[in-house]
């Protein structure tokens, strides 16, 4: 009794500070239709304030809380309703996601640039962890208090929203944003409102949580995302759902952490059971109906066959001048990029092409290394093959329940998935099923061993084609290079392909697909599959890299800047793959060799550049292609600009100067053919412009009069022509317009 | 016998009553139109036959089957086309393309030999958007665009032909030439369902004409009797009375 | 009659003589696709004027642009001879014009009392509002505590109109009152817009339902795919009514 107890405040506890935080997080979704994924970064640097005031700078408890709930909350709410929220109007769900997904990692990163994450640091409970004696057991203080602000939040939430006009408003745009400001209420004020008051709860929330643990930005930002699966609970909708949900969520994980058995299997189940709930709530949401069109600002056109070739043979180039001029150490570095590169370009078909979303493309990843790990022992690129298969089958088999789903509810359901996998199966010890009889049948004939990272890291051996073991760096950069354009040739192949045609027609309008009689499970399935497979293939080969791996490579933030990137670099484009892979494994290391504080601000940086996406939906990719267009479509500038670049790399191998010289070269021919090539374009176009107007000029002298107005438009100087021929000089146009009405009168 | 029969439909949302009771058959080789004001639950009962919206009550069937429990695609199989009222165009696609993807569905469940390349360039051709085909659909007016959802409609051959203001945002000539167009289609034996607010044109090319009011069909007939039935000018202008 | 209606006005509304509302030339789009090309109307203070036409014609659009809920890709709107392009509709609203939207104009999960509350942002307070609407419509003063979703048809019109009267509007603004309603409720609410009327404001209805319309109107006018092509006397304009829905004037003859 006393145990069960004790672990019911517990569980009352959480219970209360998920209800707070899950509160402010559908009161902004329901009145602004965004979902903020970094709603929980905003309690957790509430929390980092609340551990400068009150415990760095000594400022009274009271004093501290009410600074971050009354001033901080509020003044960070209004400037994400300004600088960030209110732009993103007629973009799709992957794009308004990827905002606050990107506010979620740059908060992570500004947190760990202020808070310097080595230093440990606690925040003591309220009243020092006193506690009160209640029967059999004890309650501290902090408990009461928690437990308590949960009720006031609830009994003043009610209040606000029933009692209050500016709370009834926020209740009437949910119903009908055009009526409301019909009837003279200020829409974006009542946005300003509604951020200002859902910061200002997230904020309470993080003060609360922070006693439990210590401070850690990332784990704390996580910590709170559980506390969505009592959002969806309340279906995004229903405040007192949402409470419920949330008493739901924390008495079950303050039971788990009491009566679940200790063992390797079952001790961080706890940390999974939150997404493992938030997976089941999300199946039990009502069918939804077809999508119909929904208008985007996005176009993702098809790339030209020549255009891809090209593509292939620079990143062919490219590959081989990494292989054959970086030092041994920075290889295996810089050839991480193509991998990520592969994990990227997996996301093209799905988010680009299909529009659908998915947040657990690194643990699809995660499972191809460990399928590679056991299978491509001592080389065998069986390996390979295994990853792509197996995750292909797993891609599906999350599909499928998953399908129902669209938007930020598919979002989450893959984001859940992501964190099921890292916090528990990444962590489980080896084990064995099997033989495994039902009746008569046998289901499972042998013992089958399974094993993911064997509670630790496992190895991954280098692989080995064709009797070739791929174990120099050089010989794995290669591997990697050729791999990547494999897939891009096979993403840009299917963009062109049927199969493309018809993922994008899907993205538009499901209805239109499924009244031509298309299958649209079989076609969401196959697409799903696809792209874990591809993405397995990437975790395969980045495993290979990376010799030792571990489940925190994969985990669900590590994930994030992937989705992020693709998506900022153009979703539809299959070059976003190479975008994300440079920006995240070339250009961020090379900053950091180049600056030594860069990696500080490396999160928020990438946090920024996914912000930035409001402004232009679809992508870095198409506007950095429009830069190089003229050098794109002129072949002779081509030519001889890879050939230039060829004999500047062709230098560096037989030492004639280092690396740093053949960069700079290398950097000032691609300039200059860009300049070249414009300028070419730009004197082809004024010819052909002269010649047009130069025409056009010699039909004037050319036309005869009779003719005007039947082969040639009328014109003023036309006009006037004609005029003076006939000696009219007093016909003006009112007099022609006043004429043909009396014609049309009389007849 | 009716290639599109409609029996009895009942539809429910909520407390309001969308459309009750509601029968009507489409013939082949005939234009049926239906007409009503806004709100009388005309594109309701095409999402009804075509399997965006299940029925409270009632049954469907084309060409003799019944299609109620089917889900959509299943029905576009059994030879169901339609156009939607809000144009439903795939947006990243040329004009050639959208035909493309539809032509392409088609014969995958269609198993038919037929090169799809040169079905929509027959297509093209036959709606007249063939000097546009390479055009990205957002470019197009609603007109053109109306032309590319009967142009994806046609590249499944259905034997049922469901249009939901196939005129609206088209100019004088273009209707013209879409009319024509139907009486071809007609003229081929496909049962054409027309759902138009541009009267004079429904009053023009039906062959009958059924007339919704609130969710209740009130008349049905052939144009002349329409035109002269008292319920139907009632309908759509409302009661002489009122004067207060 | 003419000069109450712009003396009840609040604020920026002065008393004048210019019209209540006026378009001129205006032109409007969705995207690239034109809905109305060129509009002129006039709503005189203290008149109703009716704007019918078949579906699809472009009237809601034209409210909407009156009403500031869409922009006017070309030409002017003046509410009582004030230019007020660009104005926000919340701004108009707060100035004396109501409009009361097509289908339901009322939030049907807040219950009709807090409908009411909302209409608070015009400047008056929130028992006056409710005594006004209860004055008027005895029977939503029964029903204040209940979800406005659940009213009747008819009650949610009401409850819809109630709203928009009680701020004492300048002009008001009724887009397709009769949809979905029974003809006798339809025929209960113009008799209140013309008591409504009398009292002086100045009154734009939409109408598919012609007939009912005309009956209250002083002036109307028929729009056709954008343009207005008939303007009149109620009397005139009926005779070409069944032309412009039906074509089918030559048969009637």
């Amino acid at each position: 009794m006393e145990t069960f107890l004790v672990y019911t405040f517990i569980g009352l506890t959480t219970a209360a500070i998920y209800a707070v935080i899950a509160s402010g997080l559908v009161l902004t979704y329901t009145t602004t239709g965004v979902f903020n994924f970094a709603h929980g970064a905003i309690g957790m640097l509430a929390a980092f304030a609340y551990w400068q005031m009150h415990e760095a700078w000594h400022w009274p408890t009271l004093v501290a809380v009410l600074v971050d709930l009354l001033v901080l909350g509020p003044l960070l709410g209004l400037f994400l309703e300004r600088v960030i929220m209110r732009g993103l109007g007629g973009t799709s769900e992957a794009t308004k996601l990827v905002v606050s997904i990107s506010l979620l990692v740059a908060m992570i990163g500004l947190a760990n640039v202020l808070w310097n994450p080595d230093v440990g640091r606690t925040v003591y409970p309220f009243f020092n962890g006193r506690k009160i004696r209640l029967g059999p057991t004890a309650l501290s203080y902090h408990q009461l208090i928690t437990i308590i602000v949960a009720i006031l939040v609830a009994l003043g939430l009610r209040l606000l929203l029933t009692r209050s006009r500016l709370g009834v408003t926020m209740r009437a745009v949910v119903d009908d944003p055009a009526l409301t400001q019909l009837n003279g209420a200020h829409p974006t004020r009542v946005a300003q409102f509604s951020w200002a008051i859902g910061c200002s709860l997230a904020a309470l929330g993080g003060v609360l949580v922070v006693s439990s643990t210590v401070l850690n930005a990332s784990g704390l930002a996580l910590l709170i995302v559980n506390a969505y699966a009592a959002a969806i609970f309340g279906r995004l909708r229903s405040l007192p759902l949402t409470f419920v949900g949330a008493i739901i969520l924390g008495l079950a994980d303050g039971y788990l952490r009491g009566y679940l058995p200790q063992n390797d299997y079952l001790t961080a189940l706890p940390l999974a059971a939150p997404a493992i709930l938030l997976f089941i709530v999300l199946l039990a949401m009502p069918n939804r109906r077809l999508r119909t069109h929904v208008r985007t600002r996005e176009y993702f056109p098809a790339p030209t066959v020549r255009g891809a070739v090209l593509f292939c043979i620079v990143v062919l180039l490219g590959g081989l001048m990494m292989a054959t001029t970086m030092s041994t150490i920075d290889l295996p570095t810089y050839s991480q990029l193509f991998a990520i590169g592969i994990i990227a370009l997996s996301l093209v078909p799905l988010v680009g092409f299909a529009g659908q979303i998915s947040l657990c493309q690194l643990s699809f990843a995660g499972i191809g290394a460990v399928c590679m790990a056991h299978v491509g022992i001592n080389g065998n690129p069986l390996g390979f093959v295994v990853a792509i298969l197996v995750c292909g089958v797993v891609g599906a088999l999350v599909a499928l329940p998953a399908l129902r789903l669209q938007g930020i509810y598919l979002a989450l359901a893959t984001a859940a998935f992501a964190v099921f996998l890292d916090q528990w199966v990444f962590h489980l010890p080896d084990f064995d099923v099997g033989p495994i009889h039902l009746g008569s049948t046998t289901v499972v004939p042998h013992i089958m061993h399974f094993s993911t990272f064997s509670l630790g890291s496992v190895n991954v051996s280098t692989v080995k084609l064709f009797g070739y073991n791929v174990i120099t760096p050089t010989a794995q950069m290669v591997l990697a290079t050729v791999l990547f354009v494999i897939c891009f040739a096979i993403v840009c192949f299917i963009r062109r392909s049927r199969f493309g045609r018809r993922l994008l027609a899907m993205r538009d309008s499901e209805a239109a697909c499924a009244t031509f009689g298309l299958d649209l499970l079989g076609t969401r399935l196959s697409v799903f599959a696809m792209s874990a497979a591809m993405a397995g293939l990437g975790g395969a080969l980045y495993g290979t890299q990376l010799t030792a791996v571990t489940p925190d490579r994969f985990n669900f933030v590590a994930g994030l800047p992937i989705f992020m990137m693709v998506v900022v670099g153009g979703a539809g484009f299959a070059s976003a793959g190479l975008f994300a892979g440079v920006s995240l494994n070339a250009l961020l290391p090379f900053m950091t060799t180049v600056f030594n504080s860069f990696g500080k601000y490396q999160l928020i940086l990438t946090g920024g550049v996914g912000i930035g996406l409001g402004r232009e939906p679809s992508g870095a990719a198409p506007q950095i292609a429009t830069g190089f267009i003229a050098l794109r479509e002129d072949l002779p500038v081509i030519v001889s600009m890879l050939c230039l670049m060829v004999v500047t790399w062709a230098g560096r191998l037989i030492n004639l100067y280092p690396n740093w010289p053949m960069l700079i070269a290398l950097f000032v021919i691609f300039v200059g053919a860009v300049a070249i090539a414009s300028r070419r374009r730009l004197v082809a176009r004024g010819i052909a412009r002269a010649a047009v107007t130069g025409a056009a000029a010699a039909d004037v002298e050319e036309v005869p009069l009779e003719w005007v107005g039947v082969t040639v438009p009328w014109t003023p100087e036309l006009l006037a022509k004609t005029e003076q021929v006939l000696g009219l000089g007093s016909v003006t146009y009112e007099a022609v317009g006043a004429a043909t009405i009396r014609r049309g009168g009389a007849s | 016998m009716a290639l599109l029969d409609i029996q009895e439909i009942t539809v429910r949302f909520g407390g309001h009553t969308a459309l009750s009771n509601v029968s009507l058959a489409a013939e082949p080789g005939e234009i049926t139109g239906l007409i009503g004001p806004n709100g009388a639950g005309k594109t309701t009962l095409f999402n009804v036959v075509s399997g965006l919206q299940q029925p409270g009550e009632g049954q469907v069937l084309i060409d003799g089957t019944d299609v109620t429990r089917l889900r959509p695609s299943r029905r576009a199989r059994l030879g169901l086309a339609r156009t939607f009222q809000r144009l439903e165009m795939f947006t990243m696609l040329s004009v050639r393309e959208n035909i493309r993807v539809a032509a392409d569905i088609h014969k995958g469940w269609a198993r038919t030999k037929v090169d799809p390349a040169a079905q929509v360039d027959q297509i093209l051709e036959r709606v007249g958007l063939s000097e546009l085909a390479d055009l990205r659909v957002t470019k197009l007016s609603t007109g053109q665009g109306r032309l590319v959802e009967l142009g994806r409609a046609l590249a499944c051959e259905p034997k049922v032909l469901l249009l939901d203001e196939p005129a609206s945002g088209q100019d004088e000539s273009e209707t013209e030439r879409f009319a024509a167009l139907l009486r071809e289609l007609a003229a081929e034996g496909l049962a054409v369902v027309l759902v138009e607010h541009d009267v004079p044109l429904v009053m023009r090319e039906c062959h009958r004409i059924n007339v919704l009011d609130f969710g209740k069909l009130i008349a049905s007939g052939t144009p002349d009797e329409i035109q002269s039935n008292a319920e139907v000018l009632e309908a759509y202008l409302g009661s002489p009375a009122a004067t207060p | 009659m003419t000069t109450t209606g712009p003396a009840r006005t609040t604020g920026a509304v002065a008393p004048v003589v210019a019209p209540m509302l006026e378009l001129r030339g205006v032109r409007a789009a969705y995207d690239s696709i034109d809905v109305l090309h060129g509009i002129d109307l006039v709503v005189p203070a203290g008149q109703v004027i009716a704007l019918l036409g078949p579906n699809g014609a472009g009237k809601t659009t034209t409210l909407k642009v009156a009403s500031g809920l869409h922009p006017a890709a070309a030409g002017d709107v003046f509410i009582a001879g004030r230019r007020v392009n660009g104005a926000r509709a919340d701004e108009l609203a707060c100035r004396g014009l109501c409009l009361v939207p097509e289908g339901r104009g009322v939030f049907p999960n807040l219950t009709v009392r807090e409908n009411l509350w909302v209409m608070t942002y015009a400047g008056r307070s929130r028992s006056e509002i409710e005594e006004a609407a209860y004055a008027r419509f005895p029977v939503l003063a029964e029903r204040r505590h209940q979800h406005a979703g659940t009213l009747s048809g008819g009650e949610q019109q009401m409850l819809a109109m109630a709203r928009g009267l009680a701020t004492d509007p300048a002009l008001l603004i009724l887009d397709e009152l009769s949809m979905g309603l029974a003809p006798l409720v339809v025929e209960q609410l113009y008799g209140l817009v013309a008591d409504v009327a009398a009292e002086g404001v100045s009154i734009l209805v939409v109408e598919q339902f012609a007939r009912v319309v005309l009956g209250v109107a002083s002036r109307a006018a028929v729009m056709v795919a954008g343009h207005i092509v008939h303007e009149g006397l109620p009397a005139e304009i009926e005779a070409t009514l069944s032309e412009s829905y039906l074509g089918a004037g030559e048969t009637e003859h």
